[in-house]
């Protein structure tokens, strides 16, 4: 028989404190459908804890996290009393929110979520990890509703890396969340919706939209939209690419862009460009949770794989809004949905939920390929892919050590994507290990996209094909002083060994079975919990 | 099922040490062959500490003889650095890190105890609250993913192959010997098998009634952005194992495990928990001018333990096992060589293992692991 009470003093379990605060229900993300959310669970009668980041830390928006703000932020981002009041401000339905009896929490970071599933058995109830600027802690729920949003993909182009290339939702961010962007003139790359709305909201807060970028030969958003876009006489370029941004020590001034076929460069005078080929559904922590996932070209890429509108295979994890996945559907809609079924199963008679949207028609993989195709014709091999480490290209297809181990030996240098690929299926995170893409400290925001999309070209894959490289916690970097369990508990503190606890696996090997044995498991036991 | 043409030698498991033994093995002309489930040093091989300082082991010496010529020999970059320093925040560490450095120099490699002046020069980012620390001058450390596939491109260099996404289902058990193992394809045969599966290989010997003892459980480290360079990268203590990378991430680990049941086929997921959160505490303890420095990922990975924490490498007829006891990583350039010995002239040439056979656990109670409370109580993997 198991002695159910023998636990190794050393293993993690029990070892976890109760968290420091708890909700019914904690939504992460204060967009439309966390708002939504959260305001009707909150109607409904459960405890609402709604946990948005913004505004983040100027520093944080330096690394271009959670979104691609391409160094164009105002001084305003370093006031965090002015932006917090800005944020609130700039969303009416966060104080319709506060007002239902949502506990709203702006910014604070949700950079992690756990519970109790394969391979996990030690947290004493499901929760998330939250932090500001000051402290990190645990907030235990009972649902929870990820609400997360869409980052932004980011592709690679000649001087890219230099202030003032960004994303479509970080200049949303900026122009409409903040009141905090520093450019003027604007190229807007893509032409879909995404590109399309981004155009008006340029113009409409009165700045100048240079030209959109389209790499196709059509528009490829909504018609009536680009006629309005056309209407303020802005050009949308088709069947160009681009080439180049070149600027000063501000960053950009001018990019130059080539039609996909070959001819004629044309410059424009700009001092921001904005990607807007694509976004990517914000899955960090779902991946963090464990949930399954599936690769949904038409949803944007990998999404949680769901068993209903925002049901997924999780156990208490709902999924609401972008993060579930790119679609039309009403973000709303869709938080209410997730709040109805959090409510239901609190009550403790849970709601089947209705099947997810049939797919769209949109296929944004074969969109960004065509980006990325044409990006690499016209750009060389020393493109830097990864800023944070500086890789190029190059480095990637030749799965190149890191510089800083100096020049690759003969026999290295003969190592390259294709002998890997000759091993078996792509895998990106080979390429994090070999190359270093990836692995710096914007936590891939800006190049694990587009790491896969070279991958995928490089080795005649789809992109679907190449595996995600997974997301781990802490999934926003975090300074130290600020994750650090400074409210740790004895029963972490104590019996905490730097492995796992066996003593006679420390005694050399000379003195073992000799009466210098006993001498040595002594000091081994008990010694190195400290 | 058709027996297809296999190997000389087949090893099972594309991890740190199943690549060591594979790559010494076709360094003496043996038609060796590698399968693994997925991709080479995907497990605890590529994810854990990268410390080369376990002095205890039989393997140190002809580790440390190996290490400094690793690149070298192997033609690619393993980041091997030498020399480690352990740092004590309390008395109680201190204390300890003290008989650690006694142990080490009984043991034939130099080591010291440095003062707090020298803690300051060679450690910037460590702060008031240290109390001593001590330098083990041939300890080391190296980078586990790159030594890993370092291994994977020598060995294949040397006309040795490498199967991936090969899963191996059983040893083929004939007439008293092994005659080859099972996959997917069908069965490859080989004159010896070598089983260097990590926590499956309990399940494949198994089979053919071996009984190895082992357990399995996750750990974590997590990983900060770069800092700025230390001389000697390998600074560690407060409870933590760890390292600085030759880029100048720190990455650490230590603390509780999870004890875990895994399946045939390796763990499907490994997930973190909070414990980042308290890896971060002693990290902070460590470099406590450190504390703007941003910890940007964590990891787990999922390592196997005899009942004593000890290895065992040894032969029975022509099936030669290694299991280390989930201290692996470092021993590998010698674990390797054990191994090749072993193989070809059933002993090992410069070490006694006689400590390390599977027969010292001859008697032990079925129940073992419920016994030391190593049970999982978590779901499977």
């Amino acid at each position: 028989m198991t002695d159910a009470k023998l636990v190794d003093r050393y293993s993690i379990t029990n070892r976890f404190p109760s968290a420091s605060q708890k909700a019914d229900v904690v939504v992460i993300g204060a967009g439309p459908s966390g708002v939504a959310a959260a305001i009707a669970a909150a109607k409904g009668g459960a405890s609402v804890l709604l946990v948005d980041e913004n505004p983040v830390s100027a520093s944080l928006m330096g690394l271009d996290t959670p979104l691609y703000f391409g160094g164009r932020m105002t001084r305003a981002v370093d006031n965090k009393a002015r932006m917090i009041e800005q944020v609130f401000a700039s969303d009416p339905l966060l104080e319709a929110a506060f007002e239902a009896g949502v506990e709203v929490a702006l910014g604070v970071y949700a950079w992690g979520a756990f519970q109790n599933g394969p391979g996990i058995a030690a947290m004493p109830e499901a929760a998330v990890g939250l932090a500001d600027e000051e402290r990190s802690w645990m907030v235990a729920y009972k649902q929870l509703i990820l609400a997360t949003g869409s980052r932004d993909l980011s592709l690679s182009f000649q001087g890219w890396d230099q202030p003032g290339v960004m994303g479509a939702n970080g200049l949303h961010a900026l122009i409409k969340r903040y009141d905090a962007f520093a450019g003027n003139q604007v190229l807007i790359l893509g032409s879909g919706d995404l590109a399309l709305n981004t155009a008006l909201m340029v113009v409409a807060a009165g700045l100048k939209v240079a030209a959109l970028i389209e790499v196709r030969n059509q528009v490829q958003g909504d018609a009536a939209l680009a006629d309005k876009v056309r209407d303020h006489g802005i050009e949308i370029l088709t069947g160009h690419v681009i080439v180049s941004a070149s600027g000063g020590a501000d960053g950009v001034e001018r990019a130059t862009v080539v039609p996909v076929a070959g001819g004629d460069s044309r410059t424009f005078t700009c001092d921001t460009i904005c990607q807007a080929i694509g976004l990517v559904p914000a899955i960090e922590l779902f991946n963090v949770l464990g949930g399954k996932l599936s690769v949904r070209t038409d949803l944007g890429g990998h999404v949680p794989q769901r068993t209903g509108l925002v049901s997924t295979g999780l156990a208490n994890v709902l999924v609401a809004g972008d993060c579930a996945g790119l679609s039309t559907v009403d973000a709303a809609a869709h938080g209410e949905a997730a709040a109805a079924l959090a409510l239901a199963a609190l009550a403790g008679q849970p709601l089947a939920d209705e099947a997810p949207a049939a797919a769209t028609s949109l296929d944004a993989h074969a969109y960004h390929a065509d980006w990325m195709t044409a990006l690499m014709a016209v750009g060389d091999d020393s493109i830097v892919v990864c800023q944070c480490e500086e890789v190029t290209r190059g480095d990637l297809t030749a799965v190149r050590q890191p510089r800083y181990l100096g020049p690759p030996s003969e026999v290295a240098a003969k190592r390259d994507i294709k002998s890997l690929a000759g091993d078996g299926p792509l895998n990106q995170d080979q390429f994090k290990r070999l190359t270093r893409a990836c692995m710096g400290q914007c936590q891939a925001r800006r190049c694990r996209e587009q790491v896969a999309l070279i991958l995928a070209q490089s080795s005649n894959v789809p992109v679907a094909k190449v595996p995600l490289a997974g997301y781990r916690a802490p999934v926003r970097p975090l300074p130290m002083s600020v994750l650090a369990a400074h409210d740790e508990p004895y029963d972490m503190t104590s019996n905490w060994d730097v492995w796992f606890g066996i003593a006679s696996q420390w005694v050399p090997y000379n003195d073992i079975g000799t009466e210098r044995e006993a001498m040595h498991l002594e000091m081994l036991t008990d010694s190195q919990h400290i | 099922m058709s027996t297809q043409k296999g190997a000389t030698v087949i090893v099972v498991g594309g991890g740190v040490s199943g690549l060591s033994a594979a790559w010494w093995l076709a360094r003496s002309g043996v038609d060796v062959l590698v399968l693994d489930k997925g991709i080479v040093g995907w497990e605890a091989s590529g994810r854990n500490g990268g410390g080369a300082s376990h002095f205890q082991s039989p393997l140190f010496a002809e580790e440390q003889r190996l290490w400094p010529m690793m690149d070298e020999m192997l033609g690619y970059s393993t980041e091997y650095q030498r020399g480690k320093l352990v740092l004590a925040t309390t008395e109680g560490q201190l204390k300890h890190y003290r008989y650690m450095a006694e142990t080490f120099c009984e043991n034939g490699s130099p080591a010291h105890e440095i003062d707090l002046q020298e803690i300051r020069e060679r450690v910037p980012m460590s702060g008031d609250n240290i109390l001593g620390g001590v330098h083990l001058t041939i300890a080391g450390q190296a980078n586990p993913q790159r030594t890993v596939q370092a291994y994977a491109w020598a060995l294949q260099d040397l006309g040795g192959r490498i199967q991936q996404h090969t899963p191996v289902l059983r040893l083929v058990h004939e007439g008293g010997k092994v005659t080859g193992v099972e996959t997917k394809d069908g069965i490859l045969g080989c004159d010896s098998v070598v089983v260097a599966a990590g926590p499956q290989s309990a399940i494949l010997l198994a089979g053919v009634g071996i009984d190895l003892p082992i357990a399995s459980a996750r750990a974590e480290m997590i990983v900060t952005e770069p800092a700025p360079m230390m001389a000697i990268g390998a600074v560690d203590g407060n409870g933590l194992y760890g390292r600085q990378t030759k880029r100048g991430n720190l990455a650490y680990g230590g603390g509780p495990h999870e004890w875990l049941d895994v399946g045939p086929m390796g763990p499907s997921v490994r997930p973190g928990s909070p414990l980042v959160r308290n890896l971060t505490k002693r990290l902070l303890g460590l470099f406590s001018k450190a504390g703007n420095l941003r910890v940007i990922r964590s990891w787990a990975g999922v390592i196997e333990n005899t009942p004593d924490g000890r290895p065992v490498i040894d032969r029975i007829d022509n099936v030669t096992m290694i299991t280390m006891s989930s201290v692996g990583f470092g021993l590998s350039p010698a674990s390797g060589h054990a191994v090749r010995d072993l193989v070809m002239d059933g002993k090992c040439s410069f070490a006694d293992l006689e400590l390390l056979k599977l027969s010292r656990f001859d008697g032990l109670s079925p129940n073992w692991r419920a016994e030391k409370g190593w049970l999982s109580h978590a779901e499977p993997v």
